[in-house]
Formats: C-alpha cells, structure tokens, sequence
C-alpha cells in the first residue's frame, strides 16, 4: 500500500529525513520508534504532505501512485490520516460541524454528493461511542479547552469518521493516563482491518502493548537503522537508545 | 466649489426649512461656525493620519435629496433582521420612511429625531441631552450638528425594557447621482432600564454615498445597552460614524462594529465613565477586501473609580485593503481601580494589505490595571496543516481559521438572528460554504 523509497527531506536546508526506506501492506501495523530529533515526526508530516518540508531525493508512493504534486487535503481524500501530536484548537468551530466539512469535503473531491446528515448524525454517535466520549463533548469548539486526552480521543474520534486506508498515528500516547491510552488504543484495534494499514510513532513502548505492532523500526539521524519484529521494542525499552546510536555509528 | 464651501453655503437653504426660534437652532448655528473654521480634517492631524478625506471632497455630493423615495420591503428585507420581529427606524436618502418603520410609544419611544427637535413634549428631554455628549469641537461632529434634524430618538423610561430590538437602518437609492447624508441619533435608556439596537447603512447603488452620522447615547444608573453596528456598504459607500456615549455607575454598554464592506469606514466610537462600577465594551470584527478602508478610533476616558472596560478588535485584511486601530484609554487621577483592557490583533492575507495599529494609553491614577496588546500576522500554517490533513481544501481551511479568530468577538453577540446573520456574511465575505452556517 504505502512505499517510501529513499526519502531525503529538509527543512531550511537542513536534512532531516536523510534516506528512509519503507514498505507498509494493508492489514499491517508498523511502529516507528527513535530517540528525540530522530526524524520521526519529520516522517509523519512529509508522507501527509507538510508543505514546509522540501523533499529532496526519493517519493512517497501511495497504491501506485506518487504523491509528490498532491497537497495534504489530495492525500486525505486519497485516504491518508496523521493523527497529530498537537492538535489545534478552532473556537467557534464544533466538533460535529468540523467532521461534516471534512466528510463533505472529502466526498466532493470524489464527486459524491454531501452526506445526508440523518446519516451523518448516525455515523458520529456510533463512533462517539465506540470511543466513549460523550455527546455533549461533540458540539464543544474542535479542542478548545480539551485535556490533553480529550485531544487525543478526538483525534482517533476523527480516523474513525474519516476511516483512511493509512493512519499515522503520532505520539498519540504522549500526555495520555493509562485509562485514555487504553480507549484510544481500543478504538486504534477496533479501525483495523485486513484493509487497511497503521503506522504507530512513538518514543516509548507502553503504547504498543495496546496496539501491537508486526513490525518495528528504528529512526535515527534521519535514518531507519534497525527493523524487526515486536521484540525489538521490548529490547529498545530495556537497553535505551544509546546501543543503537552505537551501532549505527559504528 | 469644494465640499466645504458647498456645505457652508446649504447651511442657510437647511434654516429655511427649520425653526430658527428654537433653542436648538443656536445649538446648530454654534456648531457650524466650529465647522467654518476648522473644516475637513486632513491628514496632517495625528487623528487622521491614516484617513484622507481629500478625494471624498472632490466629489459633487447633493446635501438635500431632491424627491421623496420609496422603496419595497421585499426588495429590501434581506437588510433587516428579519428573522425576528423588531422596531424599525428607516430612512431612505434621509428621509424617513413610514412604510418600512415600526415606531412605538407604547411605554417607551421609539421614533423620529425630527419629531423630538421640534415638538413641545419632547422638550424637556431635548433641553437635557441634545448635543450634551457630542463632541462640539471635533469638525466632521459640529458638521452632523449644524445640519442635525433627521435620524432615530430613543427613549427608554426607568425599568423598562423594549419588547424586541430596535433596527436604525439608512438605504441610499442612487436617486441623486451622489448624496450626503447627516443622521442624528439621540438615545436614552433611564435607571434599570435596557435597549438592543442594530444599525446599519445600506446603499443600493453605485452612485456615491457619504454619511457623516453621529449619535449620541445617555446610559442612567444600572442600564443596559446593547448596540450592533453592521457595516457591510457598497463598494461606493463611505461612512464616518461618530458615536458618543455618557455612561452612569453601574451601567452596562456594549457595541459591537462589524466591518465588511463599504469605501471608506471610520468609526470614532467614545466612552465617557461619569460614575462608578460600571463596564464599557468595544468589540469589533473587520474583514476587508479590494481598496477598502476601515480606520477604527476608540476613546474610553474613566473619569472616577472602580470601572471597567474591554476592547477586543480583530482584523483580517487582504487584497490592498488598510485598517487602522487607535485605542485611547485616558485614565483620570482619581479614577482609582481601574481595569482597563484593549487587544487588537489583525492577520495579513495579502502582501498589499496594510494595517496600522496604536494603543495610545494616558493614564494618571496609580492603582489601576491597564492591559494592552496588538498584534500582526499571518494565519497559522500549523493549524492550516492541520485543517488540510483533515481533507479540507485549502480555502476552507483558511476561512474556518479566520472565522476561529474573529470567534471570540462574535460570542459576545446577544442576539442570536443577529450572530447567525454576521456568521452568514463571514462566510459570504471569505467566499466558502462550509456546509454548515458558521
């Protein structure tokens, strides 16, 4: 589904991302693990498209397809999600309101008609459940004056409504209590499919106990130095990041 | 002839067809004679730095309309809150307009200015408060005063409350090939009592429109007052709106300017604090395109202790439009415990858009809290990723990120057609439909 084939990325003419190869089918969880300024948020936004990154070398190619020219609304109609570390508050804007544009939006771009809001109506409060959040929650300004959990449930609220083929997910457990986490990684558990693909950032191992991972790799220097199975996680957990650094210094 | 020399000159044909033995026609003599000397303002004074009136006075403008215009309510209703029921004032070319009006005087009055300058009843009151608050040396003010016979009376009697909002509404209809107009405001809400009025300016033209109005507003003990001022003229329509309030302790006066439209737009909005604990705000949202201009002077001036006041502008500017923001906050020595708060802050969408901002604080108590920011921008590309991530297009994007920012003026907005009816012109004035009304 998704091929990432030498990827060299810069911001300000300062390479971040310096080489990434990556190969992600559908049904398949990959977590990118990597100590602070590895690259790995870097990773997230250019594969969603953040214009501020100048892809120097490589593409991204989604189903066949290149995405270098599509901007970040193309790739999410195309079916990519990145759920964000810091999600942005929009005051005046209700939940509700905000997943209805961009339904509509995305539906407009694959000339279908708007949603008929009975069924709108219907989609949210299934998926409101399944994440456990309340309704009143949903016709509150899009995370303004959220908890960070709040936040983070929110984000997942919205991979479900927009139900991509690839979710990347970004340090989604940071600033989450192990209640939160264990709602938001159901929720992640529940949107999987045999058709769909999840990439999992994150610096600690605790998220993946939740949302186990068939493959993972290390990022650093811009780099992916090191790809295993879920045991590798469990390893980085125990020995730090310091032996790979080594390893890849070496 | 120039505009000024035009306006002198119409002074005696304007005292033909008023009451030269009233006592308020030496109020009018007075105040033109303060015009004769100072004429229009020019840009070499610092109130108008930003501001050129010159090319306005270039331009041949009718001072008297020369025939009674009417118009029909269908054509005109989309100009109206008309959602809800309300008392109307309206004027066409500056004539009232009975048709279109709903006036009252079913417990409060809610008529003509011409009716209070002239009838015996209204005299007392009239004696009290005309021209007591407005400005008698600023030009364009004494301007509005020598001509002052026509616009919205108000007078809200002690705990009392008007059933329904008051619409002050002004069309302009292109009959004259380009017209000035002076309204002259008079309103006063007693002890405990309340008012909600929405004005608004409205030409129906592309002919040239110059409005020069003032309006005068007394707040008693304990009242409420709530005024909406919606500015979204014709690309030919300038407004120069000169608003003077006189507020008593424990009052409450809240205005709102919403500036979308028109040529040019200033508004010289003044706060006077006579009395303790009460609260003034300013609120404003202003989104301008093409050569628009919209230049914003606030005064609030706390005279005794224990008062608050509020300012909060936002400003969004694209195309070659330029706004201006000068905030006077003066604070008198005794007026002790002041808190007093402005915040200005303005996103450029375009690299020809201009904003000139200034807080201008003079303050001589001590013991007071003054707070005051102002900001210039771009929109935030973060939060544009964001939106755009979500499969929003770009446009969209941008307006549901300026609509978040002018969001915090907006919430303050107490009547809910009303909010509803300025979101709708948001989301005109950004060119999206969001699929949901903002």
């Amino acid at each position: 589904m998704l091929k990432i084939n030498d990827l060299h990325a810069s911001v300000e003419d300062k390479e971040i991302l310096n080489g990434i190869n990556l190969e992600v089918n559908a049904g398949e969880v990959h977590a990118i693990m990597g100590p602070n300024g590895s690259g790995k948020s870097t990773l997230a936004a250019v594969i969603a498209g953040k214009e501020e990154f100048k892809v120097t070398k490589g593409n991204v190619v989604l189903d066949g397809e290149d995405l270098e020219d599509d901007a970040p609304e193309e790739r999410a109609h195309k079916g990519v999600f990145l759920s964000f570390q810091y999600p942005v508050e929009i005051p005046g804007v209700s939940v509700t309101n905000f997943m209805k544009t961009a339904i509509n939006e995305s539906r407009k771009a694959k000339g279908l008609e708007d949603m008929p809001a009975n069924q709108m109506l219907k989609m949210i409060r299934e998926k409101a459940e399944m994440l456990e959040i309340d309704r009143k929650f949903l016709s509150r300004s899009l995370n303004e004056g959220f908890s960070g959990g709040e936040k983070k449930r929110n984000e997942i609220f919205q991979m479900a409504m927009l139900e991509p083929k690839l979710a990347i997910l970004d340090e989604t457990d940071s600033g989450l209590d192990i209640d939160a986490l264990r709602i938001v990684a159901n929720g992640v558990n529940k949107l999987k499919s045999k058709d769909n693909a999840v990439i999992v950032i994150t610096h600690y191992q605790r998220l993946l106990e939740y949302i186990v991972p068939d493959f993972v790799h290390v990022l650093h220097n811009g780099k992916i130095v090191k790809s295993g199975g879920k045991e590798l996680a469990l390893e980085l957990e125990a020995k730090g990041y310091d032996w790979i650094k080594q390893e890849a210094t070496v | 002839m120039d505009l000024k020399d035009k306006l002198v000159s119409s002074f005696m044909a304007f005292e033909n067809n008023v009451d030269i033995d009233h006592p308020v026609h030496d109020v009018r003599t007075e105040a033109m004679k303060n015009f004769e000397q100072k004429g229009f303002p020019s840009k070499k004074e610092e109130a108008w730095k930003y501001t050129s009136l010159n090319s306005l006075q270039k331009i041949d403008f009718s001072i008297f309309p020369k025939q009674d215009n009417a118009l029909d309510y269908k054509d005109v209703k989309k100009y109206f809150i008309h959602d809800i029921d309300t008392y109307k004032i309206v004027f066409i070319d500056g004539i009232y307009s009975s048709n279109l009006s709903e006036t009252t005087h079913d417990g409060v009055d809610i008529c003509l200015m011409s009716s209070a300058l002239t009838k015996a009843m209204y005299k007392a009151v009239i004696d009290v408060y005309f021209n007591k608050v407005a400005s008698k040396d600023e030009s364009l003010t004494t301007l509005n005063t020598a001509f002052s016979r026509e616009g919205a009376y108000i007078y809200i009697p002690k705990n009392k409350m008007p059933k329904k909002p008051v619409e002050i509404v002004h069309f302009a209809t292109g009959n004259e090939a380009s017209l000035m107009l002076q309204p002259r405001n008079l309103i006063i809400v007693e002890e405990n009592a309340e008012l909600q009025v929405i004005e608004r300016h409205q030409s129906l033209t592309s002919n040239e429109v110059l409005t020069n109005s003032v309006t005068e507003i007394f707040a008693a003990k304990s009242a409420i007052i709530d005024y909406y001022k919606v500015q979204n003229d014709a690309a030919t329509a300038s407004l120069i709106d000169n608003t003077y309030i006189n507020q008593k302790s424990k009052s409450f006066v809240n205005v709102h300017t919403f500036s979308f439209g028109g040529k040019l737009t200033r508004n010289n909005l003044n706060f006077y604090q006579n009395g303790e604990y009460m609260d003034s705000t300013m609120k404003g949202v202003t989104i301008l395109g093409e050569k628009q201009h919209v230049d914003h002077h606030t005064l609030v001036h706390h005279i005794e202790p224990n008062c608050e006041s509020h300012q909060d502008y936002k400003g969004i500017y694209g195309e070659n439009s330029t706004g201006v923001f000068n905030g006077k906050i003066i604070v008198d020595k005794i007026a002790q415990k002041t808190n007093a708060f402005q915040q200005n802050n303005n996103i450029l969408i375009s690299d020809k858009a201009t904003i000139n901002t200034k807080p201008q604080l003079e303050i001589f108590a001590d013991d007071v809290k003054c707070s005051h920011g102002c900001t210039i921008g771009q929109l935030d590309e973060d939060a544009m990723f964001y939106l755009q991530s979500r499969g929003i297009p770009e446009k969209e994007a941008r307006a549901l990120l300026m609509y978040a920012f002018a969001n915090n003026v907006l919430e303050s907005v107490r009547i809910p057609e009303l909010k509803a009816r300025i979101n709708k012109l948001i989301a005109k004035k950004l060119g999206v439909n969001l699929g949901f009304d903002l």
